[in-house]
């Protein structure tokens, strides 16, 4: 039963890196390490908070979210499928008048369409997010339980051009990491 | 210069605000909350033995019959979608706004909305009568010709408009919770806590890329959903305002629904944020007077709009110069339901005008009282549009009276033995403080401004 549950697991999480890790216990010391880390050069290097610090995209270089082109993309095919669905329907498939008002009565169908564009945009916008985070996982490795409590953590995979595990620990180390741990994540 | 008061209360720090929130979902439940949750769920069988009577009988057990056909299903049914305004409006609105106050009481004002959406969906699908034909609402594709909804139809737009609502505040509200869910998934030291958290969670882990797409999409579907909630309760009053009757016939309907949703929404946080603070006392760091003030004030402000609408009505019913729309009015004040008016006036308009005094805005007794009759008063609303301008129709051959049977009042306090079971539930299940919102805002109004 374990073993079954374990290989389920292991489909759905796929493979874990090796990461050297330092800990951190200050918002704006981790930032800072970050900076200073990233202007050395270190390849590939992410950093773990409970909560979204602000500078810390500027400070690892990380790109603004392109989860909006989604969103205005799928808004927009929402707002096509809804036109299409009532039209069609209305004035084509099986045309009925109704209260006397004309077949196409598109001023009558803005609400639905209006719903249909929001339903659309809104899942789609929240299934890219899931997908560019890497979600979802069935309780995958973490490197620190008290990273979504109170510690900071900025961490580098083993496929990085820099990892190199004695240079990485010392380099946290000298950056004021408190702690540094080697895990799979 | 004016101070900022601070959002947490207590000087907390980063692990404290973990604990404080996490302790009520990881230790057993105390002895006044299981009463609470065993009436709750007396009162939620005896509604669905109700609802299953009338069911099982036909809706006429209730009291509508010609010429009043929409009564209690209806009156409850907007009742309660109006309740859930006010979770998305502290949620997406304020966020837009940038109101930090908004963090510790979001997450519990979400899931009032979720469930007040899911109480009221009850009414209309029962009240069609036969709801297990209730899918015939959708359009799909049918060997009936296919034959097609009619999209022309405001009560169609109604079923796209609160299911569109109810799908995107729940994802709204468990999009919010992901950052936490794994928090308590990173605190559980059982292996079955631990994989259902962990499932739960999706396998966040909090790395920058996550936190930079999240915070992305938290904002997006925030500005979603604004629009989608004046869309929602605007789209319920065209069940109205689109019928050419008079006293549902009226062009300020959409903004005044709306306002009377806010209204009607703030009223029930309030009511809950008393009764979580009373119950758990560490969230009165979080839950801060300041909260409190700042609820009950857009309270006082909306009651200021609804009555406005009121007197709106009025005023236009006389300007039309149509003796219909006269009489509809006048019928309402003074005929034989002026007590129902009377008590929507008093409880929405009158009432909430106490808050211009600071010490009752900020006496928890004093407003508990208040949000509660901030409540009647909204129910009373929608006993006043529905039932007063049905009763007495063009000719008086056709009047009638609308009497509430056993099954009325059963649905109307069952509805609440439904909404408080599903609340209950949540508060120990999930995190029902946003622990991922609060920690930035720590520093906020603080001496020594340490965090954010």
């Amino acid at each position: 039963m374990d073993s079954i549950f374990d290989f389920i697991k292991g489909f759905i999480n796929g493979k874990t890196r090796k990461v050297v890790a330092g800990i951190w216990l200050d918002e704006k010391a981790l930032v800072g390490a970050a900076r200073t880390a990233k202007n050395m050069g270190i390849d590939k290097l992410e950093a773990i908070s409970p909560y979204p610090m602000h500078e810390i995209d500027d400070a690892l270089g990380i790109p603004r979210s392109i989860i909006p082109y989604v969103t205005i993309v799928t808004g927009l095919i929402g707002c096509a499928f809804g036109i299409w669905l009532t039209v069609w329907t209305s004035a084509y498939d099986w045309p009925l008048v109704i209260g006397g008002k004309p077949l196409n009565s598109l001023a009558a169908f803005v609400p639905i369409i209006f719903e249909c564009t929001i339903l659309f945009a809104a899942l789609s916008s929240v299934a890219a997010m899931i997908y560019k985070c890497g979600l979802p996982k069935v309780d995958p490795p973490i490197i620190d339980p008290d990273l979504t409590c109170h510690k900071f953590a900025l961490f580098v995979p083993e496929d990085s051009k820099s990892y190199d595990e004695a240079k990485l620990e010392l380099l946290f180390k000298d950056l004021g990491a408190v702690e540094v741990k080697k895990a799979e994540f | 210069m004016i101070k900022r008061e601070p959002l947490v209360l207590g000087n907390k720090s980063l692990k404290d605000v973990t604990e404080d929130i996490c302790e009520v979902v990881e230790r057993p439940p105390g002895k006044a909350f299981l009463a609470a949750l065993f009436s709750a769920k007396m009162l939620f069988i005896f509604y669905i033995i109700v609802w299953g009577c009338i069911v099982a009988k036909g809706i006429g057990l209730m009291g509508i019959n010609s010429p009043v056909g929409w009564g209690t299903a209806i009156i409850t049914f907007v009742f309660w979608i109006g309740i859930g305004h006010a979770g998305t409006l502290i949620s997406a609105v304020l966020f837009l706004f940038r109101q930090k106050w908004r963090t510790s009481i979001a997450r519990t004002a979400e899931a009032m909305t979720v469930f007040a959406v899911m109480t009221a969906g009850v009414f209309p699908l029962l009240h069609t009568g036969r709801p297990w034909l209730a899918y015939w609402l959708l359009p799909y594709p049918n060997q009936r010709g296919p034959l097609w909804v009619n999209f022309r139809s405001p009560l169609l737009w109604d079923v796209f408009a609160v299911s569109t609502y109810a799908t995107v505040s729940i994802v709204f509200w468990y999009i919010g919770m992901v950052p936490d869910l794994a928090t308590i998934r990173d605190r559980a030291k059982n292996k079955i806590r631990k994989t259902v958290y962990g499932a739960l969670s999706l396998g966040w882990r909090g790395t920058a890329t996550q936190w930079n797409h999240f915070e992305m999409v938290y904002m997006l579907l925030a500005g979603l959903a604004t629009p989608l909630v004046l869309s929602v309760h605007s789209i319920v009053s065209f069940d109205f305002a689109v019928a050419n009757l008079p006293g549902w016939h009226t062009t300020i309907f959409p903004p005044y629904f709306v306002a009377g949703a806010i209204f009607s929404g703030f009223g029930m946080v309030v009511t809950l944020m008393v009764i979580i603070r009373e119950v758990l006392p560490k969230f009165k760091s979080y839950i801060t007077m300041n909260h409190m003030e700042n609820m009950n004030k857009i309270i006082m402000t909306t009651g200021l709009l609804v009555g406005y609408a009121y007197g709106s009505e009025f005023f236009v019913a006389w300007y039309s110069g149509s003796e219909y729309e006269v009489y509809a009015f006048t019928n309402r004040a003074f005929g034989p339901y002026w007590w129902s008016y009377w008590t929507m006036i008093t409880c929405n308009v009158f009432i909430p005008q106490l808050f211009w005094f600071k010490k009752i805005r900020t006496s928890i007794p004093a407003m508990f009282v208040i949000s509660i009759f901030v409540n009647i008063g909204m129910w009373f609303e929608r006993f006043v549009i529905v039932v007063t301008s049905l009763h007495r129709d063009f000719l008086p051959s056709s009047w009638g009276m609308f009497k509430f049977t056993f099954f009325d009042l059963g649905v109307i306090f069952g509805s609440f033995g439904m909404f408080f079971f599903l609340f209950l539930l949540y508060t120990r299940v999930f995190p029902a403080i946003s622990i991922a919102e609060v920690k930035p805002v720590l520093g906020v109004g603080r001496k020594d401004e340490t965090h954010g």
